[in-house]
């Protein structure tokens, strides 16, 4: 097991490197934004060019790169949006809103998708789980901004319950800034619940069916008992791996409702580089991306093994 | 021995016999045959919701198709003035129908506001105020004294309240408005009004009565408004010969001069009606662009649909053989492929879009390299997908014959194995276009892809522009939204009943 878990996380660092390589090469490639000549950073930033071996080529660049990364997690200045600052500063500031946000939706529906695909499932053919099923379906069809928008012109708007955009500042956990948080995680949560009641649901239907439930049922138990200390302990070999999937991503968050809420995050920070261009910032934001989806795939594969004894990891068949 | 041999194909069929008794006791198949599309439409067609999802998607791209035709506007029709104006059409409004009348709230009008509006509806004859929603009673000290005030809010037809507006016309087009006047007797020019009349107001073109320099109304004694059209014939620009409005007695100045062209004052309602030919009219009202949402809509899906048919097509030709190559071959070839696949997943989307924006979108144009972005790592799921067949039947007996009577590797692949997962690769189709389009949508949304130079417009272009004037014209993002709420809950039906149908061993389980 741990073998195996050592050998994908091996494999793991190869594919991130390759993709880092791939990416870095793109964009040092493209042209360098000009400077603007009266700035006091201008000077700063040239030399940071010179040092981090903009004439040289390629593969000597991507050396610089690496050990600047790894003596002194030097990821660059930001060379247009944030002029002459630190990029990986900037990074860390903008964190922990995508971090708390993403936290709290996931708080709130984790929970209640699961609750709803657990209540979906048992009254499976009525008409709960239809509206259910149905609510589902199209929650999941419909895209995120949509709702997003619903909810921003519905409940701050119209209703004025909430601010219109994401307060702004850094008091995270005032009573002001969580309650205008509130909208984005609702928009955020949609989704997620929506996936959760269908998963939950889809995989509680067809373990209720098996025989070692009737079995269950035939030596006493109730349905409650039968249900929760035989059935769901099941799910939780598909829920729980999508649970820490979850997890990391939250760190990654929603570009998308990041730039509708003007949340003061790591997606708006991406998207902000994309438009200047500020390369240094889209490498960064590039190599966070990437890791992000490669953890979370090998988190999930992994976390399979550790929670169904049915499967041997690595073994060879 | 050879003529032995040869002879056997030349034995003559009487004297052939039948080993068991001459009679066939079966019994022809009554029933028709039928094929294995056949079987699986009756099942699509037994799935209710994805019968209707078909007809509400056959219903959308019939709009898709017949939207921009229809709608009398080009993509390139933006209107500079209507901006954001809510769903109007003339006929509607007539007759009531609330939704149609393109009616704004204005909120806290005070009187010299209320008599502005009234001030276009006498001159225009088209009165902007639609109903009084409210009207509140305030006291105010004013030099010293204690004085009601009155603020009203009132519904506006947006239309209406552009009403008159100053513009610059060359004599040429100056002329051609007079005769377009005199042929329909539709008053597009009004006269003139000097600054020096209205109290030195240059920026307000729809007062046409005596005000005091704050733009409030100097009422007479009876309450009327007092005209101060200006009858300065010697500044008009050009001569006006064309029908003049009701109480002029021939005085009135139709125009001033400016620099080798006319200054006018015109209805911009009725100028419309001369240049268009017909009088505005938007089903969805207009966006922030001033264009006309019902033509647009319809324009920016055409393209989001045809992008996505045509990404998927290219993204199922890749995949097929990819994972045909992968699925056959096994082994070592299947380990290589299978890891530039996983390279190539874990590169995010939003940055294979980036940076193909980056280095394509000036050489080849923006849409082709939005399309390599997706063809990049578009495919990986739909060679995993024939991969998958390709190791279910590669192994049994039919392969193996085929082989045998010596097929070659080409052969074997496309025409014995893949036709046989073909089922499954076709639906996982119908469910992939659905999520091109979200894709799309989404990049466009955010700006990262943009679209307008090549298509005009896009769903998710719209929705941003909406999305910039949601207090004001919520309709300019509902829209947009709505339709692509349905188009997306509509495909993944549609998609959804396809897979039942081809594969009814995989009936209800999602995904």
């Amino acid at each position: 097991m741990i073998k195996y878990i050592i050998k994908r996380l091996l494999y793991l660092m190869l594919v991130f490197f390759i993709i880092t390589l791939m990416c870095f090469v793109l964009i040092r490639m493209l042209p360098l934004p000009v400077l603007p000549p009266e700035d006091t950073h201008t000077k700063i930033v040239e030399m940071r060019r010179e040092a981090m071996g903009y004439n040289e080529p390629m593969l000597v660049q991507f050396g610089l790169f690496l050990k600047n990364i790894f003596t002194k997690f030097d990821w660059g200045l930001s060379e247009k949006r944030y002029f002459g600052q630190e990029v990986w500063a900037i990074f860390k500031q903008k964190l922990p809103a995508t971090m708390i946000v993403n936290l709290y939706s996931i708080i709130f529906s984790i929970p209640l998708g699961i609750a709803l695909g657990i209540f979906a499932a048992l009254k499976k053919n009525t008409w709960i789980d239809y509206i259910i099923s149905t609510l589902t379906m199209v929650v999941i069809s419909v895209p995120s901004f949509v709702y997003a928008l619903l909810i921003q012109y519905f409940l701050a708007y119209k209703l004025k319950w909430f601010p219109f955009l994401m307060k702004s500042g850094t008091d995270w956990f005032s009573p002001a800034m969580t309650w205008s948080m509130i909208p984005p995680v609702l928009a955020l949560s949609f989704g997620v619940i929506a996936s959760f009641t269908r998963t939950t649901r889809a995989e509680l239907t067809e373990v209720l069916t098996s025989e070692f439930m009737l079995l269950a049922r035939t030596k006493g138990l109730t349905k409650a008992q039968a249900t929760v200390r035989h059935a769901l302990k099941n799910c939780g070999v598909v829920i729980i791996p999508s649970i820490l999937g979850e997890f990391i991503g939250i760190i990654g968050g929603s570009l998308i409702i990041e730039k509708i809420f003007a949340i003061p995050g790591v997606g708006n920070l991406t998207l902000d580089a994309i438009n200047a261009p500020d390369y240094n910032i889209f490498m960064l934001s590039t190599c966070f991306y990437t890791a992000i989806g490669l953890l979370a795939g090998l988190v999930n594969d992994i976390s399979y093994g550790f929670i169904d004894p049915r499967i041997r990891m690595g073994s060879r068949k | 021995m050879d003529n032995i041999t040869s002879n056997f194909e030349h034995i003559p069929a009487e004297k052939f016999k039948f080993v068991q008794d001459e009679n066939i006791h079966d019994i022809e198949l009554q029933t028709k045959a039928r094929s294995f599309f056949a079987d699986a439409m009756i099942r699509f067609s037994k799935n209710k919701s994805s019968v209707i999802a078909t007809w509400i998607l056959g219903l959308m791209l019939l709009f898709v198709i017949i939207s921009p035709i229809i709608s009398p506007y080009s993509i390139k029709d933006t209107d500079k003035l209507y901006v954001n104006f809510p769903p109007f059409v003339e006929w509607a409004a007539e007759r009531g129908i609330k939704s149609l009348s393109g009616a704004k709230t204005f909120d806290s009008q005070n009187e010299t506001a209320m008599n502005f509006w009234k001030g276009i509806a006498i001159e225009t004859g088209m009165d902007p105020v639609i109903e009084t929603l409210a009207s509140y009673e305030t006291e105010v000290k004013y030099r010293g004294k204690m004085v009601k005030r009155y603020t009203y809010d009132i519904k506006v037809n947006a239309y209406y309240t552009v009403g008159v507006v100053y513009r610059v016309f060359s004599y040429e087009e100056f002329q051609k408005i007079q005769d377009w006047q005199d042929e329909t007797g539709i008053q597009v020019i009004y006269p003139w009004v000097d600054a020096d009349d209205i109290s030195g107001i240059t920026d307000n073109s729809n007062i046409w009565y005596k005000v005091d320099a704050q733009g409030a109304a100097k009422l007479d004694k009876e309450g009327n408004f007092q005209e101060a059209y200006s009858r300065r014939v010697e500044n008009a620009g050009a001569p006006y010969n064309s029908i003049r409005i009701p109480g002029d007695d021939g005085s009135y100045a139709y125009s001033t001069a400016k620099s080798g062209a006319v200054q006018v004052r015109m209805c911009y309602y009725n100028y419309y009606t001369y240049l268009f030919g017909h009088k505005p009219s938007y089903i969805f009202g207009t966006n922030s662009m001033g264009m006309d949402l019902f033509g647009a809509i319809g324009i920016g899906a055409r393209f989001s649909l045809i992008f996505a048919v045509v990404v998927s097509l290219i993204n199922l030709s890749i995949g097929a053989v990819y994972g045909s190559i992968q699925g056959y071959y096994g082994g070592a070839v299947d380990m290589l492929l299978d890891r530039i696949c996983d390279v190539l997943s874990g590169v995010p989307f939003i940055v294979t879009t980036t940076l193909f924006q980056y280095h394509l979108a000036r050489k080849v144009g923006v849409v082709p390299s939005f399309l390599f972005a997706y063809v990049l790592t578009g495919w990986i799921g739909m060679a995993g997908l024939t991969r998958k067949q390709f190791y279910r039947f590669k192994s049994q007996e039919f392969v193996m014959a085929a082989r045998t009577l010596g097929a070659s590797d080409a052969r074997l692949m496309f025409k014995h194995i893949f036709p046989n997962g073909i089922g499954t690769i076709i639906t996982s189709c119908a469910l992939v276009i659905p999520g091109v389009i979200r894709g799309e949508t989404t990049l466009t949304y955010l700006g990262i892809v943009d679209l307008s130079s090549f298509a005009g417009t896009s769903i998710g272009t719209l929705l941003s522009q909406g999305n910039a004037a949601v207090t004001t014209a919520p309709h300019a993002m509902l829209w947009p939204s709505v339709f692509i709420g349905l188009l997306m809950i509509c495909f993944n039906l549609f998609g959804n009943g396809l897979r039942d149908a081809f594969n009814p061993s995989t009936r209800g389980v999602e995904d």
